[in-house]
């Protein structure tokens, strides 16, 4: 077992929305009210008109996986070899994660194949979004 | 001389006690009220100067792709000089429309403390949305977007693994480059994971150095010992600070902004740059460079280097120190770049390209989070 817990998030208040959302299963993201754009990390305007006016939603916690590696390097609170991965949302926005619930190697980890997410509580605080490969409907 | 003036002015919505906003916050909180006292939005702004946050977090955040950037930090008078820096740089066409931002939350310490690859703690952004899963530096961050590359574009590990091959052929002629003895496209492969596709054949050395260089007018360089190396043209530009966060993972948008600029002010074509230096902290910067500036159509930079046209002999000599992967890297490796550039257009380098006259040389700052580009020439104005 890992010898350290991993290195946690202290929420700010302009990311407490995202991570209190975590802790009750929703991966959450922001959109611009004037011009619809759909942004990631948090923040209280839009990068892509500056707009002040934005909204919180639930985001469909679909995605798919854009890139990765697989690291050799030790980690006080990993097991190597794992998995640093960027996860393109169904909504637009990407983000860094790790993938789950499947072998941490090239041929299991196969670029664009669809993802879903999953939060794992880390601590009493924080809940991180993982993703795990999406089951097929049989 | 032209005049320069300052058009927006404003501060934070709160001054006093403001535990509701970040650092960060407070900066874009600054800026977007003085850019509403200018009636501009975040796009027209091509210049960013700050301290105390990097400029790469601040116009990455604010949504800025600037071309001209200022972090000098030396205290409370950093203003001022950004200032001074931003009139020399619009006078000299270098950017038009400068932002400069402060925001510090020095009584409620929300937030505090980025650093130029936006690190800072547990609150800083990369703190909250990277670090929480599992990056251990540069090899498993820089490394991130290539197997997007290698997908979209088909470049194969063979290939990826060439740029290391070419890089110590030419450290095998350099007395000083760190690692000298000849590798294969086979060694390379067999060399030891470091994070999946990169061997540690692919990734830059670790190492001490240092470097130094002294700028005067052209009109005094004549007067001195050294054969004078000219700057006909520079560019810059930073993305993000945060490498899932790049825009295209297959293009670094910094190095397409600061290396065109580059090449335009010194009113050259491709053809015109006879040796070339790009930051090669890991082996796929070369391809992302050589494309990005367009010397490469898209995915095409592997196949380049594969057939030798940047060995010794070929068409465009690139990374004629060994680079990083073979010369040294101590951690910011831009300065020994420039160095090669200056020993080639000099005319000392130990792998000495013949007659070379323009030199691009291209840096890499953070993940992919900065670019800056400078051309040289030993032909004086």
């Amino acid at each position: 077992m890992p010898k350290e817990s991993r290195p946690l998030p202290r929420p700010t208040p302009e990311t407490q929305h995202f991570w209190e959302g975590t802790k009750v299963g929703e991966l959450r993201l922001q959109r611009c009210v004037d011009c619809e754009h759909v942004y990631f990390p948090p923040r209280p305007f839009c990068p892509s008109c500056s707009s002040r006016s934005v909204s919180i939603f639930k985001a469909s916690g679909r995605g798919r996986l854009l890139s990765y590696v697989i690291n050799q390097r030790p980690h006080p609170a990993w097991n190597a070899p794992y998995s640093i991965a960027i996860v393109e949302l169904d909504e637009g926005p990407r983000m860094m994660s790790n993938i789950v619930g499947c072998d941490q190697t090239p041929e299991a980890l196969q670029l664009d194949m669809p993802l879903e997410v999953t939060f794992e509580q880390m601590s009493d605080d924080i809940a991180l979004p993982l993703f795990k490969p999406t089951r097929r409907a049989s | 001389m032209k005049s320069i003036a300052i058009v927006g002015a404003a501060e934070t919505t709160d001054l006093g006690v403001i535990p509701h906003m970040s650092q960060i916050q407070l900066h874009a909180d600054a800026a977007l009220n003085t850019l509403a006292d200018a009636g501009l939005t975040a796009k027209d702004i091509d210049g960013v100067a700050t301290a105390g946050e990097s400029p790469t977090a601040i116009a990455h955040y604010l949504g800025i792709t600037p071309k001209w950037v200022d972090g000098t930090q030396v205290g409370g008078c950093s203003f001022m000089i950004h200032v001074r820096h931003a009139v020399a740089a619009i006078r000299d066409g270098l950017c038009e429309t400068v932002l400069i931002t402060h925001g510090e939350s020095g009584r409620s310490n929300v937030g505090r403390g980025g650093n130029f690859r936006g690190g800072g703690g547990a609150s800083s952004l990369p703190g909250q949305f990277e670090a929480p899963y599992g990056p251990v530096g540069p090899p498993t961050m820089f490394t991130l977007p290539v197997l997007r590359y290698m997908k979209d574009f088909g470049m194969t590990h063979e290939q990826l693994a060439m740029v290391a091959v070419v890089q110590r052929e030419w450290a095998s002629m350099n007395p000083r480059a760190s690692y000298r003895e000849r590798i294969t496209v086979d060694d390379v492969l067999k060399s030891r994971m470091i994070a999946y596709p990169f061997h540690l054949l692919e990734c830059c050395l670790v190492t001490d150095g240092g470097g130094a260089l002294i700028l005067v007018s052209g009109e005094r360089a004549k007067n001195f010992e050294q054969k004078p190396v000219y700057i006909i043209g520079s560019g810059e530009s930073v993305e993000t600070p945060m490498v899932s966060q790049m825009e295209d993972l297959t293009s670094s948008r910094a190095f397409k902004v600061a290396g065109p600029t580059a090449m335009q002010s010194a009113g050259i074509g491709h053809d015109d740059v006879d040796h070339m230096m790009i930051y090669d902290a890991f082996a796929h910067l070369p391809i992302y460079g050589l494309e990005d500036l367009g010397f490469c159509a898209r995915g095409e930079a592997a196949q380049f280097i594969w057939e030798g046209n940047t060995r010794p002999g070929g068409k465009l000599p690139l990374n004629t120190n060994g680079g990083g992967l073979s010369y040294m890297h101590s951690g910011m490796y831009g300065m020994y770049a420039l160095q090669e550039s200056v020993r080639q257009l000099r005319g000392t380098a130990p792998a000495q390209v013949v007659g070379a006259e323009i030199s691009l040389c291209l840096g890499v700052g953070g993940m992919f989070g900065a670019s800056g580009c400078v051309v040289m020439s030993n032909i004086g104005p």
